[in-house]
């Protein structure tokens, strides 16, 4: 899309999650995002982002590693489709999706 | 000695200065005794005024004198120039284009929010000076002391054949600007929406009142107080969570105000919901300092509410006003009565804690809505905002702000004595990923730009007790010296440039010691955020909470 930035991210460390189904959370509307977490085969927490708010990587980063640093999750894939959320909607977003498959996995 | 010696005309010349000008003016046609035509108002105006003369043309939060105003635009710059324009806020254009025109070159004022970029291009320019940026209380208290207004134009709902005015819901600074020129040999004119025979209530008794004119068109009011219950968003219902749990429970504030905007909404749609069930009916949120927001209804409603009152009113809320005269002030006609020079010293003496927003916060926790060209004035909220020094009676939540300010300190600083709750409600970036939180202050330039005395700090860091954003609560009255306070602001700043440079093992210290309470920290979760606990979440849920009372104006009639 025109004017969109494509950021990526990997983070390593934290303990694998194991199994579950991809997960669905929030909507692609302005000031708010929608998060798709799925599992992927290789270790660490892989964040791919689509965000209409050109350079803000670094307040990103600083977000997705707070993130990290809080769940300690890894063998994952967050897919971002960001329409100029803040860093508070964006935090609420990714703590909802852990909680979504925290309580789908047994 | 006889009453003619008491009165020697050397000290009566306001007094013959007054009836100088009363008498041209009733030389006019058009002018039958109080009563003027609307096509004779210029003239009126031109037979009135004298170059240099203190003019007061209403403008208030609300309500504005529009006719009057359109008027003194028209009379001519070579008859009438050099006004010296004392007026708490600058809404209009008109109240600009005296000075573009050449008939005004001096103001002092308290808010100009809608006309801010055009003054500052004006100052610019050098059309006009500005004495100074007021707030509402300290500009009236001047109309008593050096800026008392020779000539006084006014707006009111109705009068009578006598000049008896009904200011209406909306009297907010009638009463002190009248008060002032009528008692100091001024004039006083009013524009009115009609002349009645009758009038519901009389707010401005006749001998105040010099001429009155029935303007085309009624009065302009603004419903400035209005948000749209559909436009909070979950962080903002995050934030109300916070500032009840966190601070009005933990406090237990009984009096109180609210500043304009969504955040303050949310937590007024938050008491009969969250706050219910948190136990809290009747031990917070009794008695309030505030206009009639929409968003206070289901509160209301639930019992929550001993008494509102206000410094204005707002459209759409006559009707439900009417039918609640044991919350609201009404008079014996039925309807409000405002007053914003009572209600400013009613939220200023009589309230425990005020919580309002800002643009920028520094990191000394002084706030400004001053940005990079626009003067935007303060309005009411340094007065709100601020420890009120002269406050001697007690209540266990300006106690309990006291006692955490001064425990432990020396000297007279550890004297006991109370203090107000002045908390700044911001998340930490604004719309566009504007940061709030900043190094320094947008103000310190503009004051270096417009060469204004002082910075325009609209509430000063050492008058702030608690910042609270979505990241958390800054407890400042704990803090004991300038860097824990620092490091406080920086701990609830998130991920704006302030807020990641904090000292991460001091905001943990400060943590630790219950100065930063996060969300967790006070048993709330984020993810309980939804806008699921607002108890009304359009404006067509507030019209039926108010059992159809509430008509709001049409443009937020979305339904």
């Amino acid at each position: 899309m025109a004017g969109m930035e494509t950021l990526r991210f990997t983070f390593d460390g934290g303990r694998a999650l194991g199994p579950f189904a991809p997960t669905l959370v929030g909507v692609v509307a302005s000031g708010n995002l929608e998060v798709l977490v799925e599992p992927a085969a290789a270790p660490g927490c892989h964040v791919d982002i689509d965000t209409s708010a050109r350079g803000f990587g670094g307040i990103w980063e600083a977000v997705l590693r707070d993130f990290h640093a809080r769940h300690g999750v890894a063998g994952l894939t967050l897919s971002i489709h960001d329409m100029g959320a803040t860093p508070a909607v964006v935090s609420l977003r990714l703590d909802q999706a852990m909680a979504a498959i925290a309580g789908a996995t047994p | 000695m006889s009453a003619a010696s008491v009165l020697d005309a050397s000290w009566t010349r306001q007094r013959a200065d007054r009836l100088e000008r009363l008498a041209r003016a009733g030389d006019l046609g058009g002018v039958d005794g109080k009563l003027v035509h609307a096509d004779a108002v210029v003239a009126l105006l031109e037979a009135l005024l004298v170059p240099g003369d203190r003019v007061c043309l209403e403008g208030d939060n609300q309500k504005q004198a529009d006719f009057l105003a359109r008027a003194l635009t028209q009379v001519a710059p070579e008859r009438v120039h050099d006004l010296h324009m004392v007026q708490s806020v600058l809404s209009l254009p008109e109240h600009l284009d005296v000075f573009e025109l050449g008939i005004a070159s001096r103001l002092d004022f308290s808010f100009s929010g809608p006309q801010a970029a055009r003054l500052a291009q004006l100052l610019g320019q050098g059309k006009l000076r500005i004495g100074a940026i007021h707030t509402y209380l300290e500009l009236f208290g001047r109309y008593f002391v050096d800026l008392t207004p020779k000539v006084s134009l006014i707006a009111a709902q109705y009068a009578d054949a006598q000049g008896n005015l009904y200011t209406g819901p909306n009297t907010e600074d009638t009463p002190a600007i009248v008060e002032a020129t009528a008692f100091k040999s001024g004039i006083v004119v009013a524009q009115v929406d009609r002349i009645v025979d009758k009038l519901p209530r009389v707010d401005i008794p006749a001998d105040w009142v010099d001429f009155v004119v029935q303007a085309p068109e009624p009065a302009f009011i603004e419903p400035l107080f209005t948000r749209d219950p559909a436009q909070i968003s979950e962080i903002q219902v995050l934030m109300a969570m916070m500032a009840i749990k966190g601070i009005y429970a933990e406090y237990g504030v009984q009096s109180l105000n609210h500043g304009i905007g969504f955040d303050t909404a949310a937590i007024e749609l938050l008491l009969p919901t969250y706050g219910e069930r948190l136990g809290l009916k009747g031990r917070i949120c009794r008695h309030w300092a505030l206009n009639p927001h929409p968003a206070l209804i289901p509160a209301i409603e639930a019992g929550w509410i001993e008494s509102v009152h206000s410094f204005g009113s707002e459209l759409g809320m006559e009707d439900y006003i009417r039918a609640r005269p044991d919350v609201f002030f009404t008079g014996p006609d039925g309807s409000l009565r405002s007053n914003r020079a009572f209600c400013q010293a009613a939220g200023h003496y009589a309230c425990d804690l005020f919580i309002g927003s800002t643009l920028q916060m520094d990191m000394q926790g002084n706030s400004s809505t001053a940005t990079l060209g626009r003067i935007a004035g303060f309005g009411g909220a340094p007065n709100m905002g601020a420890d009120a020094r002269g406050r001697r009676h007690a209540s266990a939540a300006w106690l309990k702000a006291g006692r955490e300010a001064r425990d432990g300190l020396p000297g007279v600083r550890g004297t006991p004595r109370g203090q107000k709750l002045v908390v700044q409600m911001v998340e930490t970036f604004r719309e566009h990923m504007q940061p709030a939180f900043v190094e320094t202050l947008d103000a310190w330039k503009l004051a270096e730009q417009a060469r204004l005395d002082l910075p325009p700090i609209m509430i000063y860091g050492d008058d702030v007790t608690h910042v609270l954003t979505e990241e958390g609560i800054a407890n400042l009255l704990l803090c004991r010296d300038d860097e824990e306070r620092e490091q406080a602001i920086r701990g609830v700043a998130g991920f704006t440039p302030a807020g990641q440079k904090r000292d991460r093992a001091m905001v943990d210290k400060l943590r630790a010691r219950g100065v930063i309470r996060r969300p967790v920290d006070l048993g709330i979760d984020p993810r309980d955020a939804t806008r699921n606990l607002l108890a009304a979440r359009t404006m067509r849920d507030l019209v039926r909470a108010s059992g159809g009372l509430y008509r709001p104006p049409r443009r937020f009639r979305n339904w």
